[in-house]
């Protein structure tokens, strides 16, 4: 399974870095979400796919019993989804106001910030 | 012990609610002012604290460490967070007079708070992860900042400045993942322990390249800096300041913390590649500058060169070289806030940035012509400012090691960074203005709010270049820490009770 995994990340990777080449500010977008689920797999297979019984712990313990799953990777792919969403969000919403303000998502053109010398 | 530790993360994010709330009064400042103030407080006291118990540590949720989130202080944290209040304090006052209205009611003091409270938990933070998502707290405040103003320019840089730090970010993510699945433990403390075990080391060398590279995008080294003179220029002034002074150090900061501790299984291949980033950094900054015209892109561009001096002593790796990185970061971020708050003031008074199409500052506002020349000065290392000094040390450990290349690089880039200052000094403030404008101080709208940070910061700047005896020795106090992670291990695992 970790193999597999792996490979399907190798995948979202190459996709993500293909379309990041691209001009485009909407394809670069894209190419970033990609990019940023590639990660969170990446955690996840890190902490090692265990199947196992759900990591709780009986009343009266300190600790669970037997093997249980690793939570922690979840946890923080959990985190990263979230925080990795809301930046997202505002790239988006910036790759709008650059189309309304400048005209155009080809990042040869956004040249207002940075003048070309005569 | 732990109110040390939370309270300089606290202030901020309360300073930020309430500043939010009062958004559209002018009491919204204030509460920025205050809250900056209070933090400066806080981290004094915490810095008391650490300089008596070399590190102090604290689990959040009382879950021992390496389970829970520590925060820990160790000296370089307590500085780094001094500083980072004293930048605050500084801008906040600024901000004054340079803040709209509109601005203002659009968030930016809430803002600013939440971007001081993400680069204080960078500092303080013990846990990898965890300093993850205070770069993130600090990317998306700095985000709202810079794009504020809502022009076509903020626009244009912001979408670099957005583009270049979330693939940083992402590349941030996966060596977390990586090094989490190579050791099992994401706490600094543990890792310093842990990654002695890992078997395969070159595996380690390969996720040390990753966070090389990562923190490379934040602190601004060649060739990962195109970012920075694409987005600093474009914001408010007070924004731009504040961003100079503290965002790339957030990077340096980080360098040092895993290149330190984590990382110091390699140094024969990892800190070579770090001198030679160092090197390029500090020639590619200063060329870069010489070709610029606008104030804050000549600033901007040193800021790159500058940071190459820091990654150059952590390179080094060697006691004294780590002194002067330590002593180059603190110097580095009162300089460069000031130098930026400077060129607002200039801006103001002559109306623009282009050095060619301002001037005369020097007859009608002599005392700003000394309060640029001591910062100015200080970035190109005269003596006796501080970053002759910074360095001064950093050279004597390139000598000491015996790269003369190296030590003539550093010292060619110091001469080449007074010609850049000699351009905005004899552009801007020498030559007369071209549209026969005589600029006066007094006519300068609330000038106090203007005046006093930069004259505070550049207060600051002579007492450390007078007497920099503290604080090199402070600097030798946070190295030996740094080398030698015993006391931060043991703080922090808590095996001594």
């Amino acid at each position: 399974m970790e193999q597999l995994l792996s490979v399907l990340i190798g995948i979202l990777v190459a996709s993500a870095v293909y379309l990041m080449l691209a001009r485009n500010l909407l394809r670069f977008l894209f190419g970033l979400i990609l990019l940023s689920n590639a990660a969170n797999l990446t955690i996840f297979v890190g902490g090692r796919l265990t199947p196992g019984a759900p990591p709780l712990v009986p009343d009266g313990m300190d600790a669970p019993i037997g093997d249980v799953a690793n939570a922690l990777p979840q946890a923080l792919v959990l985190t990263a989804i979230v925080i990795g969403f809301g930046l997202f969000a505002f790239a988006l919403i910036l790759a709008f106001r650059a189309y309304q303000s400048l005209g155009t998502l080809n990042t040869d053109e956004m040249r207002v910030a940075e003048p070309k010398e005569n | 012990m732990s109110w040390y530790l939370t309270l300089p993360l606290v202030i901020p994010f309360v300073a930020s609610i309430i500043a939010y709330l009062l958004r559209s009064s002018p009491l919204g400042a204030w509460v920025s002012i205050i809250g900056s103030g209070l933090g400066l407080i806080a981290s004094i006291a915490l810095m008391a604290v650490v300089l008596d118990a070399g590190v102090i540590a604290g689990q959040m949720g009382n879950w021992p460490a390496p389970f829970g989130i520590t925060l820990v202080a160790d000296l370089l944290s307590a500085v780094m967070v001094l500083i980072t209040a004293i930048t605050g304090f500084a801008v906040a006052i600024y901000a004054l007079s340079d803040i709209t209205e509109r601005q203002a009611k659009l968030g930016y003091h809430a803002l600013f708070q939440i971007l001081l409270a993400g680069v204080t938990g960078a500092f303080l933070t013990g846990d990898l992860f965890n300093l993850y998502v205070w770069f993130e707290v600090m990317l998306i405040a700095s985000f709202g900042l810079l794009i504020l103003n809502g022009g076509k320019e903020q626009i244009d840089g912001g979408v670099k400045y957005v583009a270049l730090n979330l693939i940083s970010t992402i590349l941030f993510l996966t060596g977390i993942g990586l090094l989490y699945g190579m050791t099992g433990t994401l706490n600094f403390a543990d890792l310093a322990l842990k990654v002695e075990e890992v078997e395969n080391q070159g595996l380690l060398t390969v996720v040390a390249m990753m966070f090389m590279v990562a923190f490379g995008v934040k602190a601004a080294v060649f060739p990962l800096f195109f970012w920075l003179p694409a987005a600093y220029h474009t914001p408010s002034f007070a924004v731009s300041a504040v961003f100079a002074g503290l965002l790339t150090k957030v990077g340096v900061y980080a360098l040092i913390r895993m290149f330190t501790m984590v990382f110091d299984h390699d140094i024969g291949f990892t800190h070579t590649v770090l001198l030679w980033v160092a090197c390029f950094t500090m020639v590619i900054g200063v060329l870069g500058a010489a070709a610029q015209s606008d104030f804050r892109k000549i600033l901007s561009f040193h800021i790159i060169s500058q940071i190459g001096y820091m990654i150059l002593g952590l390179a080094l790796m060697t006691p004294l070289a780590l002194v002067g990185a330590v002593f180059y970061l603190v110097h580095h971020i009162i300089v460069k806030a000031n130098l930026f708050l400077i060129a607002g003031i200039a801006k103001r008074l002559t109306g623009g940035t282009e050095v060619y199409q301002i001037g005369g500052l020097y007859k009608s506002a002599p005392f700003l012509a000394i309060l640029f020349l001591i910062p100015a000065f200080s970035l190109a290392g005269f003596p006796p400012l501080s970053g002759f000094w910074a360095k001064y040390i950093i050279v004597k450990a390139t000598l000491d090691v015996e790269m003369w290349f190296v030590a003539f690089i550093a010292l060619a880039v110091g001469l080449m960074t007074i010609y850049s200052m000699t351009k905005i000094w004899a552009e801007a403030f020498w030559k007369p203005h071209p549209d026969g404008i005589e600029p006066d101080l007094k006519t300068l709208p609330n000038k106090p709010a203007q005046i006093i940070p930069v004259a505070g910061l550049a207060i600051l700047t002579i007492i450390i270049g007078l007497n920099p005896e503290p604080f090199v020795i402070f600097a030798e106090r946070t190295t030996a820490q740094l080398l030698d992670p015993t006391a931060y291990i043991t703080t922090v695992l808590g095996e001594t009770p």
